[in-house]
């Protein structure tokens, strides 16, 4: 039976099992392929998305917990004038990565903690992200550029 | 001057460079993308040595129809090696333009001027450019001699700050993954794996039973489930992994019995003279010396972030593979091998991966995907590894014991002796004709032979990378026992033997230094006669931050392969009562001659510094005798954001020095310097990895007997 997801603010009708994993729905049935797979166990945090602003992981979220909810991810990030978000800015001024697989769900999980403390703490930037792994060793830019970010957003 | 490997391998400058009619550049390079922001170093070199702008610069990498053959990304080595070819093939370019240009304007070379690849003759102001000198033409001309190259003290681009070019797409969740690819009419499927490596299917259940919609392909123990809707592919593998059944022959050596199997296995003896080891008799142990000490790193993971995947096609006689593989090439010809097709059926295309350091589960992947499509010709296959997968069927870094001695006299050390035990680190794809080392070529139906593993014999390689200590001793042994069997598969893992080498000789320089009653850095000072390593160390001491009360203070220093980076890092860290360690602070130091891209090394360096801090803490493979059990981040745990330290790092200005590879400088250091500061917190002196809690409370135990 098809059913209504909201995604990055656009409703759409997709034919879907209930129980099919958020991850799949995202990556091979929109195309949003920016929400990576890595562990398929709430252990990376490679798939972390917004589930009505809250952090959630799409790799073992079903479709039918996203019913009636608006989901978020990484592609959602820029406005509707087409202006990078500043963690986006940050990320990409600071080169805030090596590989990159694990930038969009620290970029999801950075924007839901901007967004209920605008002005947050080293430290609670880091107890954030505490659930995402990043093996390249980036972390150090990483925490610098969600600093960044949270300082652009609370100047504006 | 002679002229870059490189160009030498592929002197036509059309491989290499290709100026386009929208007014950009293509560059054309056998490296690959790891990470490393290779493509963003190299487009600087272009752009620095064309007089661009650096958004013009398009960077085309490994293909193996389509670019140079570079043979692989590896040991630290694309901007030593493809990036002087990239400068030499862009300066070419540059004489051959600025002479028709001055043809054109009639006006000599040495009054035209470039800017953003315009030129303009200083007599007449009459400009032309690069692409009205040359729109999508090709040059049809062979690079035989080095051209005239920009002098670094006029560089622009090179040397300061740039956006790396990938990103973007990266943040902006656009397909910037192999992951992300999507063929039309592509099936998905995933590869059923056996309890372990080795293992063959002695029931497979029949295709009617499962519940869920798939195309089975299978070959000796390869297991493939191919489905049109990916969550079907998941299924459908998910009921197979439960109902086949595997041989499964018991391991017999487990974690515990390595250290004493390696000792007592040991294949062949060499003795390693300037980096390169040599048959010659082992010489006898000084059966006196001032102080021994035995070190011990375990099988460790690359643990890629995502794991491996590939997409191949059979399509009108010829194989296409997309992979995350270091090395086009040799993928190529070690799949055209297991397959049995002639070599030029095989295109292989390097498309970005997660992260590997080292050789993953991507060539192994890239031949299970390219067997289905052999299958499911002529549609696209994409084969996707699990969690597991990778975990347990990625090639481990070899375990490894470090026998080390000295003898001290007057605080100097006089004799000097270091043994490693170990198994090989090159089990890459394709060592030799005839051979391969794709994990499922070996229990094919028609199998393809396992490579007979026998020890590295070259400069600076393998179980004998850093065995060479940087110091000056009057008289150093040195001896590579290399094991051939081994209980689990080994390949390379950044920075090879170099790690363990490393914690165990600046473990030991530490140790010395304590018995001597001698500061650390004094104490490796005096035993230092290469100046830019002594000014790496006196500049570490100088930037170093006061060392924090109740804190312990560790260094290490190592030059990666004695011919790369310089590197030292000194470490402040915490014990707590219940032998937690708290990595706080970590100083690093580096020589890498000229800098290309200088937030890009620093980038390296410190991610090489955390992920090594990560194998010093945190990381072993475990298994039992049914097999490796370690197969996700619970069971194999690395440094999470909380663990990682604060970083501050200096790079000494070396800009007239050659460019050093870097990506694998501070992996060495990191180690001894973590080891020698919890002996400085506590006291206790742990020798083997990785140093937790359980490691502390058993060094306590020792040394209190």
């Amino acid at each position: 039976m098809p059913l209504d997801l909201k995604v990055n603010g656009l409703t759409h009708n997709i034919v879907a099992d209930r129980d099919a994993l958020l991850i799949d729905v995202l990556r091979h049935e929109l195309l949003l392929v920016g929400t990576k797979l890595g562990c398929g166990q709430e252990q990376c945090g490679c798939c972390v998305v917004l589930l009505d602003g809250a952090p959630i992981y799409a790799c073992t979220t079903k479709l039918a917990q996203c019913i009636d909810k608006s989901v978020q991810t990484v592609e959602g990030l820029v406005d509707e004038a087409g202006h990078l978000h500043p963690l986006q800015q940050a990320f990409i001024d600071l080169n805030a990565a090596q590989c990159g697989y694990c930038t969009a769900g620290i970029l999801m999980r950075a924007k839901a903690l901007l967004d209920t403390n605008k002005r947050p703490e080293r430290s609670e930037i880091i107890e954030a992200l505490d659930g995402h792994l990043c093996r390249c060793g980036a972390h150090p830019r990483i925490i610098r550029a969600i600093e960044r970010a949270a300082l652009r957003l609370a100047s504006v | 001057m002679s002229l870059p490997p490189s160009i030498v391998r592929t002197p036509e400058l059309d491989r290499w460079i290709h100026f386009n009619h929208d007014g950009t550049i293509t560059i054309k390079t056998g490296k690959v993308e790891i990470g490393q922001g290779i493509r963003t170093a190299l487009a600087m070199i272009a752009a620095e040595e064309l007089d661009v702008d650096l958004a013009r610069i398009q960077v085309e990498t490994a293909d193996t129809e389509k670019t140079p053959n570079e043979l692989i990304t590896a040991g630290s080595m694309s901007v030593e090696q493809s990036g002087a070819a990239v400068r030499v093939a862009s300066a070419w370019a540059r004489s051959i333009l600025l002479e028709r240009a001055a043809a054109d304007l009639q006006t000599p070379l040495n009054e035209l001027t470039v800017e953003d690849g315009g030129i303009t003759s200083s007599l007449t102001n009459e400009q032309t450019d690069y692409w009205s000198l040359n729109a999508g033409e090709f040059f049809n001309t062979t690079i035989v001699s080095e051209p005239p190259l920009k002098h670094p003290a006029g560089y622009r681009v090179v040397g300061h700050h740039a956006a790396r070019l990938d990103i973007p797409a990266k943040v902006l969740g656009e397909v910037a993954f192999l992951h992300d690819m999507t063929l039309p009419d592509m099936l998905h499927g995933r590869v059923v794996k056996p309890t372990r490596p080795g293992a063959v299917p002695v029931s497979v259940p029949d295709e009617t039973k499962c519940p869920f919609t798939h195309t089975l392909v299978r070959d000796g123990a390869y297991i493939a489930v191919l489905a049109d809707d990916a969550s079907y592919a998941d299924r459908a593998h998910a009921w197979y992994q439960q109902h086949c059944r595997w041989t499964a022959e018991a391991m017999t050596v487990l974690p515990g019995d390595v250290p004493g199997y390696l000792k007592q296995n040991v294949t062949r003896s060499l003795v390693v003279v300037e980096g390169m080891p040599l048959e010659q008799p082992v010489p006898d142990a000084d059966q006196v010396p001032t102080l021994k000490a035995s070190y011990y790193r375990p099988f460790q993971m690359h643990a890629s972030l995502g794991p491996s995947a590939a997409i191949a096609q059979f399509l009108n006689g010829k194989l296409t593979v997309f992979s995350h593989t270091q090395s086009v090439e040799f993928l190529k010809l070690a799949l055209a091998e297991v397959l049995k097709v002639r070599e030029d059926m095989v295109h292989v295309i390097h498309a970005e991966g997660p992260g590997c350091y080292g050789h993953n589960g991507a060539d192994d992947v890239a031949l299970d995907a390219a067997i289905a499509a052999l299958a499911c010709t002529p549609r696209p296959v994409s084969i996707k590894w699990s969690r597991s997968d990778e975990h347990g069927f990625e090639p481990y870094t070899p375990a490894a014991v470090m026998d080390l001695q000295a003898n001290v006299e007057n605080g100097r050390i006089q004799q000097w002796r270091h043994e490693t035990y170990s198994f090989t680190h090159n089990g890459r794809p394709r060592p030799m004709r005839g051979h391969t080392n794709l994990q499922t070529a070996w229990t094919l139906a028609n199998p393809t032979p396992r490579v007979p593993r026998q020890p590295a014999i070259a400069h600076e390689v393998g179980i004998h990378r850093n065995l060479k200590p940087i110091y000056r001793f009057p008289d150093a042994q040195l001896i590579k026992h290399f094991v051939a069997e081994s209980p689990l598969r080994t390949s390379s893992l950044r920075s090879l033997g170099a790690f363990a080498n490393l914690f165990a000789i600046e473990s030991f320089m530490d140790e010395l230094a304590h018995h001597a009653g001698e500061d650390p850095i004094d104490f490796r000072l005096n035993h230092l006669s290469d100046p830019r390593a002594v000014r790496v160390l006196q500049t570490l001491r100088a930037k170093a931050p006061a060392k924090p009360p109740g804190l312990g203070r560790g260094l290490g220093l190592a030059r990666y392969k004695n011919q790369q980076s310089y590197c030292a890092i000194l470490v402040d860290l915490s014990v707590s009562e219940d032998a937690q360690i708290k990595l706080m602070h970590a100083t690093i130091c580096a020589d890498a001659g000229l800098a290309v891209d200088p937030d890009g090394v620093i980038n390296q360096l410190e991610g090489g510094f955390i992920q090594a801090a990560s194998w010093t803490l945190k990381e072993a493979v475990s298994w039992d005798s049914d097999g490796v059990n370690s197969l996700d981040w619970d069971t194999y745990p690395i440094l999470k954001f909380s663990e990682v330290p604060t970083i501050s790092t200096h790079l000494i200005d070396a800009r007239g020095q050659p460019a050093l590879g870097v990506g694998e400088a501070s992996t060495g250091p990191t180690p001894g310097a973590i080891a020698n500061a919890v002996f400085d917190a506590v006291g206790l002196r742990v020798r083997s990895l990785p140093i937790n809690a359980q490691q502390l409370r058993l060094s306590a135990a020792q040394s209190e007997t």
